[in-house]
């Protein structure tokens, strides 16, 4: 418990503090958190869902908070262009875990649609917020969970009313920018309508090289014949530790796509717990990530098919190197009386280096019978047959390495629905293949 | 045998349910019950063993009190309560004058279908027959000894090859390995004994068969069998208990060390009684089976049949030490009426250029939870490791579960893992094929059945083979709907 005590004394002493930068919604939930979170602590090894990521070892070092809320004096817009090309997005900046509010590109939003802090669309969407606000989120489930919804300060609300369409994709992109070490408490709320349709791509990104500890609990509800498209990417750096829990919620014939790209980071765990609340919906998890030196990245899916009817497909894909730890868990549930469920689920691995080190554990959990569910997962090498054939066609031996390579990894990002996202990814990949990290040509962040 | 025939058979074993519940009524010397030191040495003390091996007993018993049961399993395991059980039962205490053996025993094995008289017996399988907590007899020990082949009960080992006993026992799986493991090295009676000399391939298949009797009595058989270096042999295992209300514990080892070019064959089929269609009483199993394939090329192959147990805990595994080693793993489990089975195996891979390969075929219905639970991990240095897993589950009825947890932790870039698993139910198109073409329902069910698991079936030796297949029928009856 000592890693846990350290924020256990911090709310004891600052709670007070802490409640008064925030707001109602975000305090009511917030003593419950306090107490679940001294119930169950961090989760440890021993935790089967966290036994590849030794949490308490990530918290245990003394970070700073920002408690006070004090603004931190950045101008992201000109800053930093961390754009996709041929992609035309509403930008916005989290810096830390505060939603920059100044210069919001409001006026390409159709009607209706929010973005905006949760401090600023309480006053207009408190009902919703009331409502959604950590609600998927059970904090007496996760000890992790339980943390953020304790520190959690403020966060960003999505708001997509019933029938819109947004046809240009929501960026958002969050900078970790401090000159100590620095603990963020990210929180994102979302909320699809009937019939509504978004895409999101939430990029990480952090500009000092400081040690950065980011804790991030996304909620999404996707209501009834909505759809719901959100990417993932990270691009951070070795000292930057990174523990995200997303939580979406699908009612009746709704579409959720999930991707999740770790191109460069130091420590991530992500935990997706996607639950199916209406028949005739699908979703498609994929996971991508690339890993060398001392990286590590933990992938954790639960895709609860509580109703029949349900389509679920995940795929993950993991290049490691050097010294990187990768590990992947992914539980199918489908309960009793789920009937016509089609589960689907691969995860494939390759490890170029001896000492690097591949956990995976695919899981099915089923307690109805009309079903089909099958699971796989590989760990490997490159085929041996394909590179001699390269290297007999005059193609250099790192050349045909690389090429098999971003064949290998080019399958999970084909998957996603965005086509400049997908080309982007492309040209990410291949740099990072080519170890030229994090060069963008445009960027602050990168140089 | 025809087709028709067969079935005729299958439909008559199907009627008597569980045909193996009657008891024996014979003079069983059974201990008081409950646990503590005293009785550990009591039981040392019956079998009259030697100094060092009633210290491991102590110190097992002494760990396992600071043990815990884990609680992980995919089971609604019920409390046990370790001070009910008598730990010792004996039913050749008390023997009628000039009879080698209790005549009711030698009925009871009969009925069986395990004939103690060698000459009865099916030529080509050795017996080892255990009841309760001793061995009744071991058969063919005589043609087996010329080869230089000792096959015994491990409490007669202990007496005549103590060095043998004392070099390998507990070596496999350490008296700390888990809870009921050190359950068992505390209070273990007889179970089976053998070794196989270098050079030997084993005549005919060794075979141990475990039945429990006496009421309120647990079995904590112990198996140890050592393959020296270019032997061969296949070894066979069934069991069955009585019906009754309460369960009964069952928590043995079974500890194989393979030696260089030797190749060992384990297969168990299981028919402990699973307690009645409402749950009711039935053998708890929680078993601990592993082999150590310590020489170069060795080889070994677990096939398991798992009909019966009310909860089936267990994972044979293989510890693939020795260069070049390869390992199998075949499982067929079947779950019905309240069964739960967690169920797989464990392949460690350590030596160089190891294989190994695991079919694991799970077959629920009724209202039981079949789980598939298995780890493949490849150390640093096994370089060229090879792993293929397949695991498939059917689901017969609506109120059924089936589980996959593979786990598999590679650490070398060398290795090629590979798992796949599907779950899903019969067909109906195959069902429908064969409605068609005048096959009743339960009938193209037991085919379908039949036929999934016959990667698994196929393993076993012939004799067993055809029992399995019918035990497969039996379990499943009823199950249509």
């Amino acid at each position: 418990m000592q890693s846990e005590q350290q924020y256990i004394d911090l709310y004891n002493e600052a709670q007070g503090m802490i409640k008064q930068h925030s707001y109602d919604v975000l305090n009511k939930v917030r003593d419950k958190a306090f107490e679940d979170f001294k119930a169950q602590g961090f989760p440890t090894k021993k935790t089967e869902r966290y036994k590849y990521t030794d949490i308490p070892k990530l918290f245990a070092p003394d970070y700073g908070l920002n408690l006070q809320r004090l603004e931190i004096p950045v101008s992201p817009y000109q800053s930093f262009k961390c754009d996709v090309p041929n992609l035309s997005t509403s930008l916005y900046f989290v810096v830390n875990d505060q939603f920059y509010t100044k210069q919001l590109p409001k006026a390409q939003l159709p009607e209706g649609v929010v973005v905006d802090s949760l401090s600023n669309a309480i006053q207009t969407h408190s009902e919703v917020i009331a409502n959604h606000y950590a609600k998927l989120a059970d904090t007496s489930k996760d000890g992790l969970t339980a943390f953020n919804t304790m520190l959690a300060q403020d966060g960003v609300f999505i708001y997509v009313p019933k029938g819109v369409k947004i046809d240009r994709t929501i960026q958002i992109v969050n900078i970790l920018r401090s000159d100590v070490d620095l603990m963020v408490n990210r929180r994102v709320l979302i909320v699809v309508e009937e019939g509504a349709e978004v895409s999101m791509l939430f990029c990480d990104d952090s500009a000092d090289d400081r040690n950065f500890l980011a804790t991030q609990v996304i909620e999404a509800y996707v209501a009834d014949n909505a759809k719901l498209e959100l990417n993932c990417l990270e691009e951070t750096h070795l000292k930057n530790v990174r523990i995200s829990n997303v939580y979406i919620e699908q009612q009746r014939n709704s579409r959720v796509s999930h991707n999740v790209i770790t191109l460069h980071n130091g420590t991530t765990r992500n935990t997706l717990d996607l639950v199916f609340r209406g028949e005739g919906s699908e979703c498609f998890c994929n996971g991508c990530v690339i890993a060398d030196r001392h990286q590590h990245i933990d992938n954790n899916t639960i895709i609860n098919h509580a109703v029949g009817n349900c389509v679920s497909n995940q795929l993950y894909k993991y290049v490691l190197d050097d010294h990187a730890v990768g590990a992947f868990a992914g539980l199918i549930y489908v309960a009793k009386d789920a009937q016509k469920t089609l589960s689907h689920e691969v995860n494939q691995n390759l490890c170029a280096a001896s000492t690097a080190h591949m956990y995976t554990q695919p899981m099915l959990e089923i307690y109805a019978d009309d079903v089909q569910c099958d699971h796989g997962s590989t760990v490997g090498q490159l085929n041996d047959a394909a590179l001699f054939y390269m290297q007999q066609r005059g193609i250099d031996k790192r050349e045909a390495q690389l090429l098999l390579e971003f064949a290998f990894v080019n399958e999970v990002i084909d998957k996603m629905e965005l086509v400049p996202l997908r080309d982007r990814l492309h040209h990410l990949v291949e740099k990072r293949f080519r170890g030229e990290l994090d060069k963008c040509s445009c960027c602050k962040l990168c140089h | 045998m025809s087709e028709n025939n067969n079935n005729e058979y299958v439909r008559k074993v199907a009627e008597q349910k569980y045909e193996f519940g009657f008891t024996t009524d014979v003079h069983t010397d059974i201990i008081p019950k409950g646990l503590n030191e005293d009785v550990v040495r009591l039981i040392s003390q019956k079998k009259g063993e030697p100094e060092w091996l009633l210290d491991f007993r102590l110190k097992a018993f002494r760990h396992w009190q600071t043990m815990e049961m884990p609680k992980w399993p995919h089971l609604n395991l019920p409390e046990i309560d370790y001070q009910a059980i008598s730990y010792y039962a004996d039913p050749l205490a008390k023997k009628p004058k000039n009879k080698e053996i209790d005549p009711e025993l030698e009925k009871t094995f009969d009925k069986l279908g395990i004939p103690l008289e060698e000459r009865l017996a099916l030529s080509g399988v050795a017996v080892d027959a255990i009841m309760d907590s001793v061995s009744v007899k071991t058969t063919f020990k005589k043609q087996l000894a010329e080869k230089g082949i000792i096959f015994c009960s491990i409490g007669e080992a202990v007496k005549e090859h103590p060095e043998l006993v004392r070099q390998y026992l507990g070596t496999v799986v350490p008296y700390k390995d888990n809870f009921t493991a050190a359950l068992n090295s505390a209070v273990f009676s007889d179970g089976s004994f053998v070794y196989i000399p270098k050079g030997v391939r084993c005549p005919m298949e060794l075979s141990s068969y475990f039945r429990i009797n006496a009421i309120n009595t647990g079995q904590f058989e112990r198996t140890l069998i050592i393959a020296d270096d270019d032997s061969y042999v296949s070894y066979l295992e069934g069991c069955t208990a009585p019906m009754r209300d309460e369960n009964q514990l069952h928590a043995a080892i079974v500890e194989i060390v393979v030696l260089a070019n030797a190749e060992v064959k384990y297969s168990t089929v299981q028919n402990w009684y699973p307690g009645d269609e409402n749950g009711k009483g039935g053998v708890l199993n929680l078993v601990t089976k592993r082999g150590d394939l310590r020489g170069v090329n060795s080889k070994l192959s677990w096939t398991q049949v798992e009909t019966g147990s009310a909860i089936t805990w267990k994972y044979p595994s293989c510890i693939l030490r020795g260069d070049n080693s390869q390992a199998e793993f075949y499982s067929v489990a079947v779950t019905n009426n309240y069964q739960e089975a967690d169920t797989g195996t464990k392949m460690i891979h350590l030596g160089k250029n190891t294989k190994s390969t695991i079919i694991s075929k799970g077959i629920s219905a009724g209202k039981s939870q079949n789980s598939y639970r298995g780890l493949v991990r490849v150390a640093p240095n096994a370089d060229n490791a090879r792993n293929y897993s397949s695991c498939d589950s059917l689901l017969l009825g609506s109120t059924c579960g089936a589980h996959t947890f593979p786990y598999m932790d590679v650490h070398n870039d060398s290795a090629i893992v590979e798992h796949e698993a599907t779950t899903s139910k019969i067909s109906e198109d195959q069902l429908f094929y064969c409605n068609q073409r005048g096959i009743p329902m339960e009938d193209a069910i037991g085919l379908i059945v039949n036929g999934y698991a016959k990667d698994v079936l196929n393993k076993l030796p012939m004799e067993f083979a055809v029992e399995a297949q019918k035990l497969l029928s039996v379990t499943l009856e009823g199950t249509v709907g």
